[in-house]
């Protein structure tokens, strides 16, 4: 199997003048092409630390980080950043939200901005381009985000519980959206949240973190037996659905 | 209206077409209260002077202050003195929020140089920069330069104070993800800081126009060649208190023009 994204003995440390605190002590994992993995871990267990490791924004203290076979030496192309609220700009439109990514790389040209208008239309948000971001609901601006991420073509998407500014409804109508959106763009995704049912719904396989520092505490292939397309909202009706939601509950190990 | 009406006519309820009127009504009332505090001021002012309540050669009087306004726009002084004003205030203005933005920027991109700094700036800051006058003075010299580096001084600490503060109230998370697509610094400031500070820097001008026409004011004071100041400074001196009256409202319609201007300017362009 081709490994695209991979972990090796990572460990983290963060230092203030009140002291050095271990966020991730030791982690291994690594993610194949095309697969959806989820992460989830108790609250402040270092998972978006995890994400900024992996997308090159911060350095690991030890350990190695690959990204198709190559060390990750600050932001690489191959990957895109989905961060929890949209951050679309209030002063550009829609468009020119969604070719910032380009436009910082230097890819903006006529092809790359009919590819950025292509994905607009397709994922119904053509009509709105010119439009601001304060003029749009929730849930198409967080669609709007991620075909800012799309737009720079990267290989692997990085998404930091992009849905967790929405509320309820919201988030079930637009995770079954995107996650369509990245099936059908082919995209790797590794996807950090603390929403346990998200997690199951989405993945092809969900990784569960221990608390600070964080390491691998299980990792679970999730096989759910549905008639027909393996959407997050389809995937929820399957049998075994409660059966990997309990376990992953109990290994978090919740006290409140 | 008639029912051929393409575009659909909203009846308003008898409550909400009440709710209209009282809010035009107040709206109305507060206008009409404001015209009437001015024209009760100037004509209680008059009638004061005409029975020598008060004595019009020391606290002047309306008519004496038309008379006034009428004289000096005959010969041109009007215009030049009140045009010198605006000018060296729009100048001094501009260039105090430009030097002042610049080396906000120069703040934000080096931290060292922000810390090192810092208590610098907060004693400019805390500093009344019209006691540096006759140092101006004598270091640039009786001349208009002398009055827009005035202007100058008011406003540009506290343009560098603002727009940093500005700068450094960037979202992170915004910075973050342009950051993951490889910005390089210049890119940051230029695709995130700079624009989302562009509200706070235009309010920073309202401020500015208000603290330039101070600097301008007192520079007049000093350097005396002409200018609203220089007018107000030599009818104090004549004793000519109807030319020191007049130059007053003359530049409080002057300082309202100038801040309505920076406002219009704020309204178009921060309809986003």
């Amino acid at each position: 199997m081709d490994k695209v994204v991979e972990l090796k003995n990572v460990t983290m440390n963060y230092h203030t003048l009140d002291g050095e605190t271990q966020a991730i002590s030791n982690l291994s994992l690594d993610v194949r092409k095309g697969e959806f993995v989820s992460i989830v871990g108790p609250s402040g267990c270092g998972k978006s630390t995890l994400l900024s490791l992996i997308s090159g924004l911060i350095k690991a203290s030890t350990g190695e980080i690959l990204i198709d076979n190559e060390p990750v030496n600050g932001p690489s192309h191959n990957v895109g950043y989905m961060p929890q609220r949209d951050h679309l700009f209030g002063w550009r439109t829609i468009l020119k939200n969604t070719t910032i990514g380009l436009e910082i790389q230097n890819k903006l040209n006529k092809d790359t901005l009919r590819n950025a208008e292509r994905l607009l239309e397709e994922y119904g948000l053509g009509e709105f381009k010119s439009y601001y971001p304060k003029q749009l609901s929730g849930g198409m601006r967080q669609r709007a985000a991620l075909i800012r991420t799309l737009a720079a073509n990267p290989e692997i998407l990085l998404l930091d519980e992009p849905f967790s500014a929405l509320d309820y409804q919201t988030r079930l109508a637009i995770s079954e959206e995107i996650w369509l959106i990245i099936k059908k763009e082919k995209k790797t995704a590794i996807l950090v949240t603390h929403d346990i049912a998200e997690a199951v719904s989405m993945s092809d396989r969900v990784i569960v973190l221990s608390k600070r520092p964080a390491e691998v505490k299980s990792e679970h292939q999730i096989e759910l037996t549905t008639s027909g397309c393996k959407t997050p909202i389809i995937c929820r009706e399957a049998p075994e659905f409660r059966v990997y939601f309990n376990k992953i509950w109990k290994e978090l190990d919740v006290h409140v | 209206m008639s029912e051929e009406h393409t575009v659909p006519v909203v009846h308003h309820s008898r409550e909400h077409l009440e709710f209209m009127r009282k809010e035009k009504a107040a709206k109305k009332a507060v206008l009409l209260s404001r015209i009437i505090i001015l024209a009760a001021i100037f004509v209680l002012w008059e009638i004061a002077a005409m029975l020598k309540w008060i004595d019009p050669f020391i606290m002047s009087q309306p008519t004496r202050i038309a008379r006034t306004i009428v004289n000096l726009s005959k010969d041109g002084s009007l215009f030049l003195h009140t045009g010198v004003t605006i000018y060296e205030t729009i100048i001094g203005f501009l260039s105090g929020t430009i030097l002042g933005t610049l080396i906000a920027i120069v703040l934000w991109w080096s931290e060292f140089t922000a810390k090192v700094l810092d208590p610098y700036l907060v004693v400019l800051n805390a500093l009344p920069k019209t006691a540096l006058g006759p140092i101006i003075l004598v270091w640039v010299g009786g001349t208009t330069g002398s009055i827009i580096v005035m202007a100058l001084l008011l406003s540009v600490i506290v343009t560098i104070l603002n727009v940093y503060q500005s700068f450094r109230s960037c979202d992170d998370d915004k910075i973050k993800l342009l950051k993951t697509f490889g910005a390089t610094k210049l890119q940051v400031l230029g695709k995130v800081v700079f624009p989302s500070s562009i509200p706070e820097m235009i309010s920073t001008l309202k401020i500015n126009v208000g603290l330039s026409l101070v600097g301008v004011i007192v520079g007049e004071f000093l350097v005396s060649r002409a200018g609203l100041g220089y007018l107000i400074i030599y009818g104090g001196q004549v004793f000519k208190m109807d030319l020191v009256m007049t130059s007053v409202i003359i530049l409080a319609v002057a300082a309202a023009l100038m801040y309505l201007t920076v406002a219009w300017v704020e309204k178009k362009f921060i309809k986003r």
